[in-house]
């Protein structure tokens, strides 16, 4: 068991761009939490807010929780798809948040965009528990995509300790929520994380 | 997941609170849903669309709300128990039929969910609180906060409807209709087939909205809406903890999940009473919560989203029996916007004068804003595209409408110059035609012509205006999650929109491919000229759909 686990209640933001697969990785940290017995509640949102716009979904877990929204300067954990984005959520992270965020920028068409030094310079004064991860290089390089940067980036985080699960209960829950022609190609980005 | 949802029972599972519905329903033996498809409330219908077969269920996405509620009147008056979906401005477009349904009332019980969208997150035009529409409708209305309330309290929807024969009100927020939980499930009633044949008898007095039989009809309605009420006192889902403290807090729906929050945050202990009926109101149980025996309760706060309805009902019920109470609420809770905990922590901490500052974390350095985006690949893109080469975007008026096509309005593609609700392009483009000279282009999508774009092109007709309409058809409705619609190809023998068009008395009519730039552009150049009405239909199919 995770020393973490006796932890009362544990706030993690996903944030990134509509496409880039969120509402799956909320579904397997929320499966996941299932099988460790543990409360849990998630918020998302759908229809207009995911046509290639910021995304952002909050997921909570521990003893009991009641609402499902994080409140400003209380996530525990912010899960970066896309460096400009991280920067956005900002307002959940406190000194001793710890930052998960992918060293990738998907660019916004026709205005001037954030280089990756800017954001990082900047989140390094939100808080020093920041880790900047080539998500997307890896799975490009390793597997053939980077569609499963995600996953590579929530298996790592439970590999790193960085969210208080098992890693077994998030293999179990991939094993339960990708579908079985996707699933083998997911399955070699969680083991890719453990190495 | 369309397993669980048919088959397993005594377990726990995670559910989105529009699947929590859904096995609500199930659990309640649900026969007949309908829905029209709209973003909080979609997951709904997508969801009964893939296990209706299975779970023996008759589901269809209908034309428009109007059109799914008055399905579901029939299927009641028949005899089935039925349910029907929509979100909040659905409730306005049904409107006209959910009136006297209540009068009425059921014959087989009957649910209807209406999802809300504070902050407007995924909903053009308003920031509606259809909570208002309970009182107009006498329609008695239930708030759940999560997704195990969702599916309890759709199974005591149904046992309402069944009991009074009327028609029952779930209304969810985005909140609650997105947020993933963990749900206990029970059996659902009836697994083999649900689809029985109903019957309607003939009962004129109960069918029959005509006066002065409607009179009398509100009579009883008046008298069924006082039974409820006496069973809204006694129902478990308006729950009262401690009574200690000098204050007290009454919330509903997703608030009371940020007031226990902020509670355990705050480490407070305040008397908290959570209504999960708004209509009718447990108006006994409040007035012995905001004046208990030997009381000491001197300040209450009412914790809701939006307008304050259950504010005024208290101010007005504290007056009969606690007058020196003092009842806050929209002096602390703003009314524009969702709330949140932090919102509602503060809002407490002032409250009960206790010290709370949050410090958010600001950055002067901010990321240019990442507006929503047609996919790429859309064939709106090549409509854009053509109607840039076409005309002079600055010298002629573009009408928007609900859909993808919402985001002309956002740069770099800039055609929209107004918006309002379903099928309203068309409608407003003819008065403003009426009352201008100037050139006019209405957009309108395959999905939205079918539920509201028709009789207003009838209108132009009729009336004589002269608005060039672009009907974007893409075969789908893209928007909401892809749902068949009566003219696209999943549908078996799906509508001809240009016959339709035709039908309606419109001469100018073409359907193009706005793969074919050059006769697109020639045709809007010539549309634009003709003195009446003309539309073009772009045929190309969503790229998400094509993949």
């Amino acid at each position: 068991m995770h020393p973490d686990k006796k932890i009362d209640q544990f706030n993690m933001v996903i944030v990134g761009t509509g496409g880039q697969g969120l509402i799956t990785l909320l579904q397997i940290i929320a499966e996941a939490v299932l099988f460790e017995k543990l409360d849990i509640k998630t918020s998302e949102l759908h229809g207009l807010s995911q046509r290639g716009g910021s995304v952002e979904v909050h997921i909570k877990f521990g003893r009991k929780v009641y609402s499902p929204l994080i409140p400003q300067g209380r996530a525990d954990l912010v899960l970066g798809l896309e460096m400009q984005e991280t920067l956005r959520a900002v307002n959940f992270a406190n000194q001793k948040t710890r930052l998960l965020v992918n060293k990738h920028i998907i660019p916004i068409p026709l205005v001037k965009n954030l280089t990756e030094k800017e954001v990082l310079a900047s989140l390094k004064k939100v808080s020093k528990n920041i880790a900047l991860v080539p998500a997307s290089e890896i799975c490009k390089e390793k597997l053939g995509t980077d569609v499963v940067s995600g996953i590579y980036l929530i298996s790592l985080a439970v590999f790193k300790g960085l969210i208080p699960i098992k890693p077994s209960s998030i293999e179990k829950a991939i094993k339960k929520i990708i579908p079985v022609k996707y699933l083998e190609l997911n399955l070699k980005t969680f083991n890719l994380a453990k190495s | 997941m369309e397993e669980l949802l048919l088959n397993k029972s005594g377990g726990k599972i995670i559910l989105l609170g529009n699947e929590a519905i859904v096995r609500g329903a199930l659990e309640s033996g649900v026969q007949f849903v309908s829905t029209y498809p709209g973003t909080p409330s979609s997951e709904i219908g997508n969801t009964f669309f893939r296990i209706a077969p299975k779970a023996g269920v008759y589901f269809e996405f209908s034309t428009n709300e109007k059109v799914a509620l008055e399905a579901a009147i029939g299927a009641s008056f028949c005899g089935l128990r039925t349910l029907m979906a929509m979100k909040n401005f659905g409730t306005n477009v049904a409107l006209d039929a959910l009136l006297p349904f209540v009068y009425t009332g059921t014959r087989g019980p009957t649910v209807i969910i209406s999802a809300d969208d504070p902050s407007c997150h995924s909903s053009a035009q308003s920031e509606e609180n259809t909570r208002g529409i309970s009182y107009l409708a006498h329609i008695p209305t239930l708030e759940p906060a999560d997704p195990q309330e969702c599916k309890d309290f759709v199974k005591l929807a149904f046992q309402i409807s069944e009991r009074f024969k009327i028609p029952v009100m779930i209304r969810t927020t985005t909140r609650v209709a997105h947020q993933r939980g963990i749900v206990a499930l029970n059996n659902p009633k009836i697994l083999k087939s649900r689809i029985q044949k109903g019957r309607f008898v003939k009962d004129y007095k109960k069918f029959v909205t005509l006066p002065p039989r409607v009179m009398e009809m509100k009579t009883e309605l008046l008298e069924k809406l006082e039974q409820i009420g006496d069973f809204a006192e006694k129902s478990h889902i308006n729950k009262q903890s401690s009574r200690k403290s000098n204050y007290g807090i009454i919330t509903s729906g997703i608030s009371y999940l940020y007031v226990m929050e902020a509670l355990k945050q705050l480490n407070l202990d305040l008397s908290v009473l959570k209504l999960g009926s708004f209509y009718p109101l447990p108006e006994k149980k409040i007035k012995k919560f905001i004046n208990p025996p030997a009381s000491k309760l001197k300040k209450i706060l009412v914790v809701e989203e939006l307008e304050p309805f259950l504010e005024k009902e208290i101010k007005i019920l504290a007056k009969e029996v606690n007058c020196k109470l003092e009842v806050i609420g929209k002096e602390l809770i703003p009314e524009v916007n969702e709330l949140n905990p932090a919102i509602v922590t503060s809002a407490i901490a002032k409250f009960v004068n206790k010290k709370y500052k949050i410090r958010p974390t600001r950055l002067k350095l901010q990321p240019p804003k990442r507006f929503p985006q047609l996919c790429p690949g859309c064939p709106y893109w090549l409509v854009i595209s053509a109607l840039k080469k076409a005309v002079d975007t600055k010298n002629v008026i573009f009408g928007g409408e609900i859909g993808c096509y919402m985001l002309f309005g956002n740069p770099p593609v800039n055609l929209q110059d107004y918006l309002s609700c379903m099928g309203s392009s068309v409608g407003i483009a003819h008065g403003i035609k009426k009352s201008t000279g100037q050139k006019l282009i209405a957009f309108v999508g395959d999905s939205s012509f079918f539920h509201s774009g028709i009789p207003p092109l009838i209108n132009t007709v009729f009336n004589k205006s002269n608005p060039l309409i672009i009907i974007l058809n893409n075969e789908t409705t893209a928007m909401t999650g892809h749902q068949p619609h009566p003219g696209a190809p999943a549908t078996p023998n799906g509508i001809n929109i240009e016959n339709i068009v035709r039908g309606c008395g419109v001469k100018y009519v073409k359907t193009l491919d706005p793969v074919k730039q050059t006769e697109f552009i020639q045709t809007i150049k010539e549309f634009l000229e003709k003195p009446e009405v003309s539309v073009i239909i772009s045929k190309r199919p969503c790229i998400q759909i094509k993949k």
